[in-house]
């Protein structure tokens, strides 16, 4: 089976409005992110889950999917969820817990994706239960002979878990349609990546499943993204899953509970600045014509501005109705 | 004796236990550098090396089944769960192996280990972040369930489930860790497993609680001294081996009782105290029994409204205390 690194991608199939439509992807997430940060540290939300630093990879591997393949992201994957369609506004909503917000009616921390409309699958918090139902979605798809994919995202510590290793051996010996994405940021909220496993890619992996394990540069949106087209189109073929491991940084700590000065340098923080994969974007889009600098400073006025409405809108909106709680228990 | 934070109860105890005795290490996600999420194994690593406290691989399943291992060959090892919430990929290492090693191998093996977990909500924390997830566990004998709600019985019984020859379950309020707070007595001072502690003397009822709605039933019971009702309170500290002889004993003395606990409701510990109560003192009851705990819905909600509807607090408490007293 294939055991590959990708090298570098500077171009792709894809034209200069989806490369523009992408880079306003990336920028949504990070500003959104950001402003959410803010949020917490003024005390107005109570917890946040940074997706800082992987944008290139998040908007990536859902770009490269369609509409009608499921989704099973994780929690730091606002960058997914962004290219999906959902708005500032949701994000908000969802980080406030008001019922208006469309992955739980406010039930749910922040980051507990769920989406019918757009195939996205309701997420809970312990790790990797959702690597498992990928399979059997896949599953499902493949025996009504449905043209369609599971993907489905994890950190690389996640990759720890007794699940995961169940389901890789479950889809590829039915080489079943799913994308397995590691998310791979170096850190499993304190732990190294050496403390959650002896080999240097997660992605080595996929070998003892005899499945395809790709390892790629997840600050490089093209990269991540032909990636995905290319184990998308593998598992469609009916050539089975694929392990696909995009390496970056997590930029921020684990959470706003955390405090990563206990367990990591700062020049290791500020050292992985310098790779930031919005920076990198912005200057591809620079540097090739999408963008002026002026547009590209309209543009990032233009997602300020939705993010400040969005904060706006969260804050007026109502709290579901107390005696909500009591619903949806069971089917009656 | 400086007054503490709970929290720090269990830090104290796991690092005078690793202190006294070699055999004990600590396991468990971030427990190292990180001193875990929660800071109860800060220093710990510093004082006694990366060997003896162990940051795990993530998965539950091993920390504990590694654990048993440990126990198996002479260590006496503490596994953390980061969050109660998460112990349940180890439900099978714990019920199936550590609970009925002794038994099954009549007894040629036995695994002195403690688990411990935070569990408990009021802290924002959503469906999976706020479970108790103690009743579970309290169904299954050769466990004992311990669950603190002072910085004294934190180390203390902590102290005793480490020096005990059977596994046992930890529990700790994660809302208790910085917001009860209490005298610590110095040194090595153990609290047994298995007795209730009688919080305050009372005679019109006797509130049963354990954890944080122990904190909370003591805070209720002063409200309702002030309006001239008198409520023992009695924090039951362990949940398996109960303590019957002492809610039996506070029931003959105030012929009411009131339950409480934020485990939901149906087949929580409420359940067994009352049917303790049942079947031992029917006759004593001038009222009938009354259990105060969460809702039987899946999880606490992350939204703040329906988090607090959640929860029991001491007005809760102190309500459903008048009336039980007005029947
Ligand atoms: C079963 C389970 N155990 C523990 C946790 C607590 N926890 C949340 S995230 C996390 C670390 C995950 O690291 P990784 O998989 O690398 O993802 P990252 O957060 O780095 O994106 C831990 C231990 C959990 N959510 N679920
Ligand atoms: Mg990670």
């Amino acid at each position: 089976m294939a055991r590959t690194k990708e090298s570098p991608k500077t171009t792709s199939s894809l034209g200069p409005a989806e490369v523009r439509k992408t880079y306003r992807n990336m920028l949504l997430a990070r500003t959104i992110d950001e402003r959410m940060w803010t949020l917490n540290r003024a005390g107005k939300a109570p917890f946040v889950i940074p997706c800082r630093g992987q944008e290139a990879a998040q908007v990536g591997w859902a770009a490269g999917l369609r509409p009608t393949d499921y989704f099973l992201p994780y929690y730091r994957d606002l960058g997914v969820m962004v290219t999906l369609g959902y708005s500032a506004r949701q994000a908000f909503l969802s980080l406030l817990g008001k019922g208006e917000d469309v992955t739980s009616g406010g039930r749910q921390m922040p980051g507990h994706y769920g989406w019918p409309d757009r195939h996205v699958i309701t997420g809970s918090s312990p790790v990797t239960t959702q690597v498992l139902h990928a399979v059997g979605i896949a599953y499902a798809s493949h025996l009504r002979g449905e043209d369609t994919v599971a993907a489905t995202s994890l950190g690389e510590g996640s990759t720890s878990q007794g699940d995961f290793h169940e389901a890789m051996n479950w889809a590829s010996i039915y080489k079943l349609p799913v994308l397995f994405v590691v998310e791979n940021n170096g850190y499993a909220i304190s732990s190294p990546q050496s403390k959650e496993m002896a080999v240097q890619d997660a992605a080595e992996r996929a070998l003892g499943y005899g499945m395809a394990g790709v390892t790629v540069d997840g600050t490089d949106f093209f990269a991540c993204y032909e990636a995905t087209l290319q184990a998308a189109e593998r598992a469609r073929r009916g050539d089975g899953p694929t392990l696909l491991e995009f390496k970056m940084y997590r930029l921020l700590p684990h959470s706003s509970d955390d405090d990563d000065r206990t367990y990591r340098s700062r020049e290791e923080v500020e050292a992985w600045k310098e790779r930031d994969p919005i920076l990198r974007m912005q200057k591809h889009v620079l540097d090739a014509g999408v963008l002026t600098a002026e547009e590209n400073e309209a543009l990032r006025a233009e997602v300020q501005a939705e993010v400040d409405d969005a904060i706006a809108y969260a804050e007026a909106a109502p709290y579901p109705p107390v005696e909500d709680m009591f619903t949806h228990v069971y089917a009656d | 004796m400086a007054v503490r934070n709970l929290i720090d109860g269990i830090r104290e105890a796991m690092h005078e236990e690793m202190a006294r005795d070699e055999r004990v290490v600590l396991l468990g996600e971030d427990v190292g550098k990180r001193g875990g999420v929660f800071r109860a194994s800060e220093g710990l690593v510093d004082a006694f090396g990366e060997q003896r406290v162990i940051d795990a691989p993530l998965g539950e399943s091993g920390i504990v089944g590694v654990a048993i291992g440990m126990a198996l060959n002479g260590l006496v090892p503490i596994a953390e769960i980061q969050f109660a919430d998460f112990i349940h990929p180890a439900f099978n290492q714990i019920v199936s192996e550590a609970a009925k090693i002794r038994y099954r191998s009549d007894n040629d093996f036995h695994v002195p280990m403690v688990i411990r977990a935070p569990f408990g909500g009021g802290v924002h924390g959503g469906l999976y972040h706020s479970q108790s997830v103690e009743a579970f566990f309290m169904h299954v004998p050769g466990l004992k369930v311990v669950i603190p709600s002072t910085p004294a019985d934190a180390k203390g019984l902590l102290k005793s489930a480490i020096r005990d020859e059977d596994p046992v379950v930890f529990f700790e309020h994660k809302r208790s860790y910085r917001l009860v707070r209490g005298e610590i007595p110095d040194g090595d001072v153990t609290v047994p497993i298995g007795k209730a502690r009688l919080v305050r003397e009372g005679k019109d009822l006797s509130i049963f609680a354990y954890g944080l709605m122990a904190f909370h039933a003591e805070q209720a019971a002063e409200t309702l001294a002030k309006e001239g009702i008198s409520a023992e309170v009695i924090d039951l500290r362990t949940l398996l081996p109960l303590d019957r002889e002492a809610i039996l004993a506070s029931v003959a003395r105030t012929h009411r009782a009131l339950i409480v606990h934020e485990a939901n409701h149906t087949m929580g510990a409420g359940a067994e105290v009352a049917a303790t109560i049942a079947e031992g003192a029917l006759y004593e009851l001038d009222a009938p029994i009354r259990r105060l705990t969460g809702p039987d819905i899946p999880a606490m909600p992350f939204n703040t409204p329906q988090e607090e509807h959640f929860m029991p607090n001491p007005e809760k408490i102190a309500q459903a205390a008048r009336e039980l007293l007005a029947l």
